[in-house]
C-alpha cells in the first residue's frame, strides 16, 4: 500500500465517525468536550454554525452520529450524542450577541425561498450575512414547516421550536406567510435572481381498501393529521385507533392519539420488526407508553357497519426469501385479524409533489417525479432554481435538509456572484498537537467506562394527559458530564512521523486495542489478513507509513482506536503525536 | 512514566486461550519505564506467549533482583507469583523455591547489572546446579537506572551517551551459560517478537535450566549511533541463525518448509521447537559449534541471535539430588520429621 495522505482533509475527517456521518458534518467531539468543560454557550454555537437548529435536533434528529460512534465497536452503546446537543441547548446563556450581524447595506441579489421548513432557513440564515434581500414564502400562516406540522409538542415544545426560527427570522427576512404559491413561471418572471424549493414531501399516502369511500372521514392521512393536530385543527380522536406503518410518523400518530382521548391504539405493520423505519428509541418510546405494535399484519380492508367504521382487518403474514434472496411476504394461512377501531390513521409514507411547477419552463423532473438536480450544488437545470431538503432527493430528515441548504446557499451566493457554481471551495480544518508536557494532554485523554446514561423521562400518568407536555426531560449537568466522559475523542488524531520511528514496538505493546503493527507491506486485503489484530471493518481505513528502518511500514487499523493517546505518551521519539483535527464544511460565508 | 490507567477496552475479537483467557488477562499494572524500553517489548512477549500456552498464571512464579529489568514483573502476569530479591541474588532464592515445589513454572528475570556484575557468581551456580527455569536476562550494556554507566555486558569500544568508551571486552552471558552447562540457550533482541516469543515458550517447556538473553535497547542511556546495544545497531546487524515457530504439544504441525533447512526438536512436554531456514545448516546440539558461532559473529560486529544451543539429555537439580516425586511443599510434618527413632538409623549408618 501507499503511505497514507494524511494531507487530505477527508482522511482525518472519516476517522470522526459521528462527524463522517453527521450530513452538516457536525464537529461533534468538539462541542462534546465544551458541554464537559460547562461551556454550553459556546458548544451551542458550535453547533448552531454546523446545524441551525441544535435545540431542535437534540430532541428531534435522527441521529446518523450515533450508529456510526465509535464507542458503540468497543462497547455496546454508542455515546448519546443527540441528547447532549440538547444539553448545550438547554443550558446556554443568551446568545444573541454571538449571532452574525446581517449588514444594513444591501448587496442588491433578491433571493425568493418557497416553503419555511429547515431547507429553506437555512439558506436564509447562511445569505442574509452576506447581504442578501431574502423573501420566504409559506402556505401555512407560521414557519417551520415539518419541524412544526410533522413533530408533536410533547417531542418539542413550541418555544424550542419557535426561540430557533426567530434568530433566522429576525435577521430581516421578508416573510410572506400565508402564500402559496401556484405558479413557479409567474414567480420566475418576477425580479428575484435566485429562487430555492424547500417545499418537503407534503403528500401523504393514504390507502384506499374496500370500505374506503364510505367512512373516509374516519380515516387519516398521518402528516396531515399531525399537522391539524399542531394547529389544533383537530383535538380529539375516537376511543380505538389503529396506525398503520412502521415509520417515525407513524410513532408520533400513535403517541397523539393516546393524548387525544385514544383509549386502545394499535399499531400494525406488514414488515417484522426488525424492518420497521421507525427509530429505535422512538419504537421505545410507543412501547413505553403501552402501545401494542403488531408485526406481519397487512391491512385487507376496512370494516363498516351501518355507515360507520367498526373496525379493519387484517392478514397475517410471514418473512420468506425468494430465490433472488428478495424479501417476500407470505399469507399464514391463519384465521384473519379484526382489530376493532373508530380511527384509522394511514402513516405509510410520504411523496413530493410539485404540482404548481409548470413543466415547460426549463426544469426537467425525473421519473419519479423529482426535480433533476445536480448532486452538489443542488442547482436544477434552470441555472436560477435550486432546491433543497425533502424536495430536492425525497423524503429524509431535517438533518439532511438543514446540510443540503448549506451547499444550496453556497451554490446560490455563487451564482450570484458570476462565480462557477460548480467550483466548491474546501472544507476549513486545523490539525494541532496536544502535547502540553510530557504526559499531559490539552484534551482528557482518560475515558470513563460508564455505560451510556439514559435520559430521564417525565412520568407516564402526567405526559399522557398534556399533549403539551414534554416527555424526555433531558440530561441535568451532572448526567450531562457523565455521558461526555465517555467521548472517546476521535477528533484527536493519531499522527505518525515516520522518519522519527526507531522501531521500538511501545506503541504497539501499550495498544490497549491492538490497533498498530510494523510489518513488510502488501496489498490492502493481504496486509488486513496479518496484522497484530483482526482488521476485517473494510469501511475504516489503514494509516500506511513510509519505509522505516527495517524497509517495514507501520500500519494502523483506525477502526478500534480509542484515541487514548498512550500511543503516544510511550513513543521516545515523538513519532506519534496527538494532533486535534478540527474540520468546518465551507458554507457560503467562506467562499 | 505515564499517568493514565491502560483502558479496560479490548479489540472485540481478541483470541481467547483454551482457560477462556485473553492476552490482556495476563497483563500486569502499567509499566513505570520510559517510553521505549526494550524491557516493556520483553514484558509484552512474555504476555503473549503465556497466553498462547494457556499457562495458569498460578502455576508460575515470577523471581527478580534489581535493576530496570527487575521491575518488569510487575507489569506482566498479575495473577502469578513473584519474588523481587536482593541484588543479583534471584538465583538463590530460584533456586531455594523450585527446592520448596519443582511443579511450577520459573521464570527468573535479570538485567546485565543483576546478572553479570553483582550476581554473577549467583548467575555462575544456578545455571552449573540446572534449576528447571527460564531465566532471562534482559541486557542493555548499560547500567540505565543510575543513569547510564557501561555496564559488563558492554561490548569493547561501545560509547556511552556521554561518550564515555568501553575498554574492556564484554562478558557473554550467552557463552557463559552453555560453558557452565546450560541445556538451553538462546539470544533475541526485544524488537523481535517474531522471535523472541517463541523462544520464550520453548524456554518455559524445556525441562531444565533455559536461558535467553535478550538484547533490550535502553532507549534513555544507551541508544546512540555509537552504542552497540541500541536500535539501530541491533536492527542492522541482528544476525538469526532461523526463524523459530513453538508448536504447543496438543497442537498439530501443518506447515511444511523446504527439507534440508528445517529442524524439529520435540521437548520432554511433546510441545516441538519448529527450526526452519537454518543457515549453513547450524546444529543446535553441538555446543563448541555454538560458541564458536557466537565469537565469530562478535568478530564482524554481529550480534548471533535464536536458539544457540539445547540439550535434552541433561539432569535438573532434582533427577541429580534424587528428590521423590511430590513437592516438598506438600509433604506433611510426619513425612518432613520422621521422628527419633529414623533419625537414630540415619546416625548409625554413620558410625
Amino acid at each position: 500500500m501507499k503511505p497514507t495522505d494524511i494531507t487530505n482533509p477527508e482522511y482525518f475527517h472519516k476517522v470522526v465517525d459521528c462527524q463522517w456521518a453527521c450530513p452538516a458534518h457536525t464537529p461533534v467531539p468538539e462541542y462534546i468536550r465544551l458541554i464537559a468543560e460547562k461551556r454550553y454557550t459556546d458548544a451551542y454555537m458550535v453547533n448552531w454554525h454546523s446545524n441551525v437548529f441544535p435545540g431542535i435536533l437534540g430532541r428531534t434528529c435522527d441521529r446518523p452520529c450515533e450508529p456510526a460512534c465509535r464507542r458503540g465497536r468497543v462497547e455496546e452503546q454508542p455515546v448519546a450524542i443527540c441528547r447532549l446537543k440538547r444539553v448545550a441547548a438547554d443550558f446556554k446563556e443568551d446568545i444573541k450577541d454571538r449571532l452574525p450581524v446581517v449588514p444594513a447595506e444591501k448587496n442588491g441579489k433578491h433571493i425568493a425561498l418557497i416553503g419555511a421548513g429547515p431547507a429553506s432557513l437555512t439558506v436564509a440564515r447562511d445569505l442574509l450575512p452576506l447581504g442578501y434581500e431574502i423573501t420566504l414564502f409559506e402556505r401555512d400562516a407560521v414557519s417551520g414547516g415539518a419541524m412544526r406540522t410533522q413533530i408533536p409538542r410533547f417531542r418539542l415544545p413550541i418555544e424550542v421550536l419557535e426561540e430557533e426560527l426567530n434568530y433566522i427570522l429576525d435577521m430581516g427576512v421578508n416573510s410572506r406567510f400565508g402564500e402559496e404559491i401556484t405558479s413557479m413561471k409567474s414567480l420566475l418572471n418576477e425580479t428575484y435572481d435566485a429562487v430555492f424549493v424547500g417545499t418537503g414531501a407534503p403528500l401523504g399516502k393514504h390507502l384506499d381498501l374496500p370500505g374506503y369511500s364510505e367512512v373516509q372521514d374516519r380515516i387519516h392521512t398521518g402528516i396531515e393529521w399531525l399537522a391539524n393536530v399542531a394547529f389544533e385543527h383537530i383535538q380529539t380522536i375516537g376511543k380505538r385507533v389503529i396506525v398503520l406503518g412502521g415509520g417515525n410518523t407513524a410513532m408520533d400518530c400513535c403517541r397523539t392519539s393516546k393524548r387525544l382521548g385514544g383509549e386502545t391504539v394499535t399499531v400494525a405493520v406488514r414488515s417484522g420488526f426488525d424492518e420497521m423505519k421507525a427509530s429505535p428509541w422512538e419504537i421505545e418510546d410507543a412501547i413505553a407508553e403501552d402501545i401494542p405494535i403488531l408485526n406481519f399484519h397487512v391491512p385487507k380492508r376496512y370494516l363498516v357497519e351501518k355507515g360507520r367504521l367498526v373496525g379493519m382487518e387484517f392478514e397475517k403474514v410471514r418473512k420468506e426469501l425468494d430465490e433472488n434472496g428478495r424479501r417476500m411476504l407470505v399469507p399464514t394461512g391463519e384465521d384473519p385479524v379484526i382489530i376493532p377501531c373508530d380511527d384509522v390513521i394511514c402513516a405509510i409514507g410520504q411523496e413530493n409533489s410539485f404540482p404548481w411547477i409548470e413543466r415547460d419552463i426549463g426544469i426537467e423532473f425525473d421519473r419519479w417525479e423529482l426535480p433533476v438536480l445536480d448532486e452538489n450544488t443542488f442547482q436544477s437545470t434552470h441555472e436560477k432554481v435550486f432546491f433543497g431538503g425533502d424536495a430536492a432527493l425525497g423524503p429524509d430528515n431535517i438533518i439532511t435538509a438543514v446540510a443540503h441548504g448549506h451547499d444550496a446557499a453556497l451554490s446560490i451566493h455563487l451564482f450570484c456572484q458570476n462565480q462557477e457554481v460548480t467550483e466548491r471551495i474546501t472544507p476549513l480544518t486545523s490539525l494541532v498537537s496536544q502535547k502540553m508536557g510530557i504526559h499531559q494532554w490539552s484534551y482528557d485523554n482518560d475515558i470513563s467506562n460508564d455505560v451510556r446514561y439514559a435520559v430521564p423521562h417525565a412520568a407516564k400518568e402526567k405526559t399522557l394527559k398534556d399533549i403539551n407536555m414534554e416527555v424526555e426531560l433531558g440530561f441535568d449537568p451532572e448526567l450531562a458530564f457523565g455521558e461526555t466522559m465517555r467521548c472517546l475523542n476521535c477528533d484527536v488524531q493519531t499522527v505518525f512521523t515516520d522518519q522519527l520511528c526507531i522501531e521500538c514496538d511501545a506503541c504497539v505493546d501499550i495498544c490497549p486495542t491492538d490497533c498498530i503493527s510494523f510489518t513488510d507491506n502488501g496489498t490492502e486485503a493481504e496486509l488486513r489478513s496479518r496484522l497484530t489484530a483482526p482488521a476485517d471493518n473494510e469501511s475504516q481505513d489503514l494509516y500506511i507509513s513510509g519505509a522505516l528502518q527495517t524497509t517495514r511500514i507501520m500500519a494502523k487499523n483506525e477502526d478500534l482506536c480509542l484515541h487514548c493517546g498512550l500511543c503516544a505518551e510511550r513513543c521516545p521519539t515523538n513519532a506519534w503525536d496527538m494532533r486535534k483535527f478540527l474540520y468546518n464544511t465551507a458554507k457560503a460565508v467562506n467562499a | 512514566m505515564t499517568y493514565i490507567r491502560k483502558p479496560k477496552f479490548q479489540h472485540p475479537q481478541l483470541e481467547t486461550n483454551e482457560l477462556g483467557l485473553t492476552r490482556r488477562d495476563y497483563e500486569g499494572t502499567l509499566t513505570t519505564l520510559c517510553g521505549g524500553c526494550g524491557h516493556d517489548s520483553i514484558s509484552a512477549a512474555i504476555i503473549q506467549a503465556a497466553a498462547e500456552m494457556s499457562l495458569e498464571p498460578h502455576r508460575i512464579a515470577k523471581l527478580s533482583g534489581i535493576g530496570c529489568s527487575s521491575k518488569i514483573p510487575s507489569y506482566f502476569l498479575g495473577k502469578a507469583h513473584a519474588f523481587n530479591a536482593v541484588h543479583g541474588r534471584m538465583p538463590s532464592v530460584a533456586t531455594g523455591a523450585n527446592l520448596a515445589n519443582k511443579e511450577l513454572y520459573y521464570l527468573g528475570i535479570s538485567g546485565d547489572g543483576d546478572s553479570a556484575s553483582i550476581g554473577l557468581g549467583q548467575f555462575c551456580h544456578i545455571v552449573r546446579r540446572r534449576i528447571n527455569m527460564l531465566y532471562i536476562v534482559a541486557n542493555n550494556g548499560t547500567y540505565g537506572l543510575t543513569k547510564g554507566q557501561l555496564s559488563a555486558t558492554a561490548d569493547l569500544g561501545s560509547k556511552t551517551k556521554s561518550g564515555e568508551e568501553s575498554l574492556y571486552d564484554n562478558i557473554d552471558l550467552a557463552s557463559l551459560a552453555i560453558e557452565l552447562g546450560a541445556s538451553f540457550v538462546a539470544r533475541s533482541f526485544s524488537g523481535d517478537k517474531k522471535q523472541l516469543v517463541p523462544l520464550i515458550q520453548a524456554g518455559l517447556s524445556h525441562k531444565g535450566f533455559a536461558f535467553i538473553d535478550v538484547v533490550s535497547p535502553c532507549v534513555t542511556f544507551n541508544n546512540t549511533d555509537l552504542s552497540t546495544h541500541g536500535y539501530k545497531n541491533t536492527w542492522e546487524n541482528n544476525a538469526a541463525l532461523s526463524q523459530v515457530d513453538f508448536v504447543p504439544m496438543r497442537e498439530e504441525i501443518t506447515t511444511s518448509y523446504a527439507e534440508g533447512e528445517e529442524k524439529d526438536i520435540t521437548l520432554h512436554d511433546g510441545s516441538v521447537i519448529h527450526l526452519h531456514k537454518i543457515g549453513n545448516n547450524y546444529d543446535p546440539f553441538d555446543k563448541e559449534k555454538a560458541v564458536m558461532h557466537i565469537n565469530q559473529h562478535k568478530a564482524e560486529g554481529r550480534i548471533a541471535t535464536g536458539l544457540l544451543y539445547i540439550n535434552q539429555t541433561t539432569s535438573d537439580l532434582h533427577d541429580l539430588t534424587n528428590t521423590i516425586d511430590r513437592p516438598f511443599n506438600v509433604l506433611g510434618e510426619q513425612e518432613l520429621c520422621p521422628g527419633n527413632s529414623t533419625l537414630m538409623e540415619i546416625n548409625e549408618a554413620f558410625r
